[in-house]
C-alpha cells in the first residue's frame, strides 16, 4: 500500500486548524491526528510539514491550457506541470482552444489528454459553438461527460437573447455558466484600461463600462432565468459592488478575481511591455484596492489564475498589436497570501478561495462524485481523496524565468520578490510536487 | 523632466522642460543658415549612420528626416518597408536587431503603434531612437516644427532675431487647436510644447473626438468654434484621421466641417495676424478650406520647410552631442 504522511503542519479545516499530520494511504486520507503519523506504514513518505499550512489541494476554475491548437504556448502536459508546482492539484481547462471544445469529440480528448497529466485537468466546455455566440454548443452531451461549467471566455456571449436561452437550457442540467464580461463594441480594439493614462500613452481604452455593462446585463437575465452564474476574472469596483448586491438579494451568482488584477495596476502598462496586456485590462488603483478588499472580507469566492500562456514571439510585439494574457498558476498562491495580508493571513480564507469554494462552482467535491477525477477542496478528513497541498507562508523567494514549469514565459511576475511558497503538492494520494520541484 | 536631449533617444515632448526646448529651437535656427548655402551640408554627423524605418506611410516626416541627416553628412540607412522582409512576417525586434547588425548611431521610427519607438530602444539601449510618430502617442518633431515656426515668423514681424527671442514669443500667446485631438499625436505633442514654453491653450472638437481625460490636459476646452476665432493669434487645424476611424466618432464629413472647419466664411472673422496652422496633408473642403489653405496667413508649408532644421537639430543633439558637450 502506498502512503505518504504529511508531519505536523498547520492542517486547515474549512472551520478551524489544528497542528497535526495527515496520513494518505492508497490515494485516500486514512487518519488526522496529533499522532498520526508517529507510526507510520512501511515504506511510507514521510513529509516534514513543520510551519507549513496543509489544506486540500487549490483547484483553478480558469486555465489556458492553449491544446489542441497553440501547443507552441503550452500543452495540457506543461501547464498540468505548472499547476502541480503553484499547489493546484486540478484545473479547468478553458474551451478557447482552435478548434474550441464545443463537442463530444474534443472534450475527451482533452479529457484523455488530462487523464495522464500530473494532477486532475476538468474541462469547461462552450457555451456556444465555435465560442461565436451565435448557436448553443451541445450542453447537455457535454454535461454526459462530467463537464459542469460552461464559457465562451475570451469573449463573452454579446447577444443578450442567445445568453438568455442558454442559462434556461443550463439550469435544469445542474450545470453553471460563466461569463467573460467585456461589451465586445465598448471594448473594442482597446489594449489598455481607458483613462488618463490610456490616453497619454496613446493607447486605445478598454472602458470598465464595458465589463459592468455585461455584468448588470446578465444579472438581469439571472433574476429572469433563475440558472446560476459565475464571473469570470471580475476586475472593476463597480462591478464587484453590483455582484455583491445580486448576492445579497439571493440570486445564484459567484465571482473569480485574477492575481493580476489585485497585484498590478494598470501603471504597469506604461513602458509598453505587452508582458501587462490582459483582458480585462488591469484597472486604476482603486480598482485593485477594492478587489483586494473583496478578497479579504469575503465578497470574492475565488481566485483563478486566467493562466494565459503565449508563445514568445507573439508577446514580443507592439503593445496593440500583442495578443492579451499573462501567465498565472505558477505564482497564484503567493500572490493570494500576500493580498490577504501576508503574515496576517487567515489561512481559512486562503483555502476557501484558492481550494474550497472554486472545486464548489466547479462541481469537483466528493458529494459531487465526478466519474473521471478525484475530489478536490475537501475538509481534510478521513476518507477524502488525497489531493493537498504543503504551503510554507515563510519562505521567501523571487520568480525568475527559469523556475518556470509553463512552456511559455509571459509573467508579469519575473522579478518579483514573493512571500509563502508551495513547498508540496499530493495529487491523488501521489507526491507530485516536493521541496517546491516537480518530483 | 529632461532639461537636454543632448545623447539621450527623443520619445515624447511631455517631458522636455522649457530649457530642453529652447535649446533644439536655437540649434535648429543655427542650421537654417546651411539652407541657404551653394554646398547644403555640414560635417557634424560624418561617419555616423542613421536608419530610417517608416512603417507608416509617411512622405513629408520620411523626406525632412532623411534630408537633414545627409545634410549633417551621415550615412543614411533607409528601410522601405512595402519591399523589405518586414512584409514576409518578420518582427519588429528581428528587423531591428538586422539593421543594427549594420552598424547603426540612430533610429527613426515611424510606427503605426504607441510605445514602437520605447519598444526599440529597449532591443538597442546603444542606439539613439527618434520617434518620428507612433500610433495616437506623439510626433515630437512635429511638435518642435510647430513651435519652432511659430518663434521665426512672430520674430521676424517683430524685425528681432529668434534666438534672443527665447521663449519670449510664447508668453501669453493664445493658441487654439481644432479637429480630432482624440487619434491626433500631432495634438498631443503640440500641446505638450505650447504649454512649456508659456503659450496658453484652447481647444475646439466634436465631444467624440476630445480625449476621455481632457479635463486633466492643462488646456481649455471651448465648446463652440466660432467664439474662439477671434481669441487666437494661432489656429492649429488637425487631420480628420479618417484610417483611424474618426469618420465614424461624427455624423457626417459635412457636419464636421459645418462646425469645425476652418472655412472661408470662417476665416473672414480672422484677425489679420491669425496665423494658420496645418501638419498635413490637409484633407481639403474637410477640416480647411482649399481657399483658406492658400492664404498668406496659412504657414503650412513653412512647417514643412522647417522641418529640416529642426530634424537637423534633433539628430544632431541626440546623437553627436554628449551630455557635456557645448555646441
Amino acid at each position: 500500500m502506498a502512503s505518504v504522511v504529511l508531519r505536523n503542519g498547520l492542517v486547515v479545516h474549512p472551520d478551524g486548524a489544528e497542528i497535526a499530520d495527515v496520513l494518505i494511504v492508497d490515494g485516500r486520507i486514512a487518519a488526522v491526528g496529533r499522532d498520526a503519523g508517529v507510526d507510520p506504514p512501511s515504506g511510507c513518505r514521510v513529509i516534514d510539514a513543520t510551519g507549513c499550512w496543509v489544506g486540500p489541494g487549490f483547484v483553478d476554475l480558469h486555465t489556458h491550457l492553449r491544446e489542441p491548437g497553440d501547443e507552441a504556448a503550452e500543452t495540457i502536459a506543461s501547464g498540468a506541470r505548472a499547476a502541480a508546482v503553484g499547489g493546484f492539484t486540478a484545473v479547468l481547462a478553458m474551451p478557447n482552444t482552435e478548434p474550441a471544445l464545443d463537442n463530444v469529440a474534443l472534450v475527451t480528448y482533452v479529457l484523455d489528454q488530462g487523464s495522464r497529466a500530473v494532477i486532475d485537468v476538468a474541462v469547461a466546455g462552450a457555451i456556444t459553438m465555435s465560442r461565436a455566440g451565435e448557436r448553443l454548443a451541445p450542453l447537455a452531451e457535454l454535461a454526459a461527460l462530467g463537464v459542469r461549467l460552461f464559457t465562451d471566455d475570451g469573449v463573452g456571449v454579446q447577444n443578450a437573447a442567445v445568453m438568455r436561452r442558454a442559462l434556461r437550457y443550463a439550469r435544469p442540467l445542474g450545470v453553471r455558466l460563466a461569463q467573460h464580461c467585456e461589451d465586445a463594441a465598448l471594448a473594442a480594439d482597446g489594449s489598455m484600461n481607458e483613462g488618463a493614462l490610456s490616453s497619454r500613452l496613446g493607447l486605445v481604452g478598454r472602458p470598465s463600462i464595458a465589463e459592468e455593462v455585461m455584468v448588470a446585463r446578465d444579472l438581469v437575465l439571472v433574476r429572469s432565468t433563475g440558472a446560476p452564474l459565475h464571473f469570470l476574472h471580475v476586475s472593476t469596483a463597480r462591478s464587484l459592488d453590483l455582484i455583491v448586491r445580486a448576492r445579497a438579494e439571493g440570486l445564484p451568482v459567484s465571482c473569480e478575481v485574477a492575481p493580476h488584477h489585485f497585484t498590478l495596476d494598470e501603471s504597469a502598462c506604461a513602458t509598453y511591455d505587452a508582458n501587462f496586456k490582459v483582458n480585462p485590462p488591469l484597472r486604476s488603483s482603486e480598482d485593485v484596492e477594492a478587489i483586494r478588499r473583496a478578497l479579504r472580507g469575503g465578497d470574492v469566492d475565488a481566485v483563478a489564475t486566467d493562466h494565459a500562456p503565449h508563445a514568445p514571439q507573439r508577446k514580443d510585439l507592439p503593445f496593440d498589436e500583442a495578443p492579451a494574457g499573462v501567465l498565472g498558476l505558477e505564482h497564484a498562491a503567493s500572490l493570494t497570501y500576500e493580498a490577504l495580508g501576508a503574515v496576517g493571513s487567515d489561512p481559512q480564507r486562503f483555502f476557501a478561495v484558492l481550494s474550497r469554494n472554486p472545486a464548489t462552482i466547479a462541481q469537483l467535491r466528493r458529494r459531487d462524485a465526478r466519474p473521471r477525477h478525484g475530489a478536490h477542496g475537501g475538509a481534510v478528513e478521513v476518507g477524502d481523496d488525497g489531493n493537498l497541498v504543503v504551503f510554507d507562508p515563510s519562505e521567501r523567494w523571487v520568480a525568475r524565468r527559469e523556475g518556470l514549469q509553463s512552456r511559455a514565459s509571459n509573467s508579469p511576475y519575473l522579478g518579483r520578490a514573493l512571500v509563502g511558497r508551495v513547498r508540496c503538492t499530493v495529487v491523488n494520494g501521489a507526491v507530485v510536487v516536493d521541496e517546491g520541484g516537480l518530483t | 523632466m529632461i532639461e537636454s536631449i543632448r545623447g539621450r533617444s527623443l520619445m515624447s515632448l511631455h517631458d522636455l522642460s522649457r530649457a530642453a526646448l529652447v535649446e533644439i529651437l536655437d540649434t535648429a535656427e543655427s542650421f537654417v543658415e546651411v539652407h541657404r548655402r551653394t554646398v547644403k551640408k555640414v560635417p557634424a554627423l560624418k561617419g555616423r549612420v542613421v536608419a530610417s524605418l517608416f512603417f507608416e506611410e509617411s512622405t513629408r516626416t520620411r523626406l525632412s528626416f532623411e534630408t537633414a541627416a545627409k545634410r549633417l553628412s551621415a550615412d543614411v540607412l533607409s528601410l522601405a518597408v512595402a519591399s523589405s522582409s518586414v512584409k514576409k512576417g518578420e518582427s519588429l525586434r528581428d528587423t531591428i536587431a538586422t539593421i543594427d547588425a549594420l552598424g547603426i548611431d540612430a533610429v527613426v521610427l515611424r510606427h503605426r503603434s504607441s510605445g514602437a519607438a520605447e519598444q526599440v530602444s529597449r532591443y538597442v539601449p546603444h542606439v539613439r531612437v527618434i520617434n518620428a510618430g507612433d500610433g495616437l502617442h506623439q510626433h515630437p518633431t512635429q511638435g518642435l516644427l510647430d513651435a519652432f515656426t511659430i518663434r521665426q515668423v512672430l520674430a521676424q514681424r517683430r524685425g528681432v532675431n529668434a534666438v534672443e527671442t527665447g521663449s519670449t514669443v510664447f508668453e501669453g500667446l493664445r493658441v487654439l487647436i481644432v479637429g480630432d485631438v482624440m487619434h491626433s499625436r500631432v495634438a498631443r505633442s503640440d500641446i505638450d510644447a505650447y504649454v512649456a514654453l508659456g503659450a496658453q491653450v484652447r481647444v475646439a472638437a466634436p465631444g467624440t473626438l476630445l480625449p476621455m481625460d481632457i479635463d486633466a490636459w492643462p488646456v481649455e476646452v471651448v465648446g463652440d468654434f466660432e467664439d474662439a476665432i477671434e481669441w487666437a493669434d494661432v489656429i492649429g487645424l488637425l487631420r480628420l484621421q479618417h484610417e483611424r476611424g474618426a469618420g465614424s466618432f461624427v455624423p457626417s464629413l459635412s457636419e464636421f466641417t459645418a462646425i469645425y472647419g476652418l472655412t472661408a466664411s470662417r476665416a473672414r472673422r480672422l484677425r489679420p495676424e491669425t496665423l494658420i496652422m496645418h501638419p498635413g496633408p490637409i484633407n481639403r473642403g474637410v477640416e480647411l478650406d482649399s481657399t483658406v489653405a492658400d492664404l498668406p496667413a496659412a504657414i503650412i508649408e513653412r512647417q514643412v520647410s522647417n522641418g529640416v532644421p529642426i530634424r537637423m537639430a534633433v539628430l544632431y543633439l541626440t546623437v553627436a552631442a554628449s551630455p557635456s558637450e557645448v555646441v
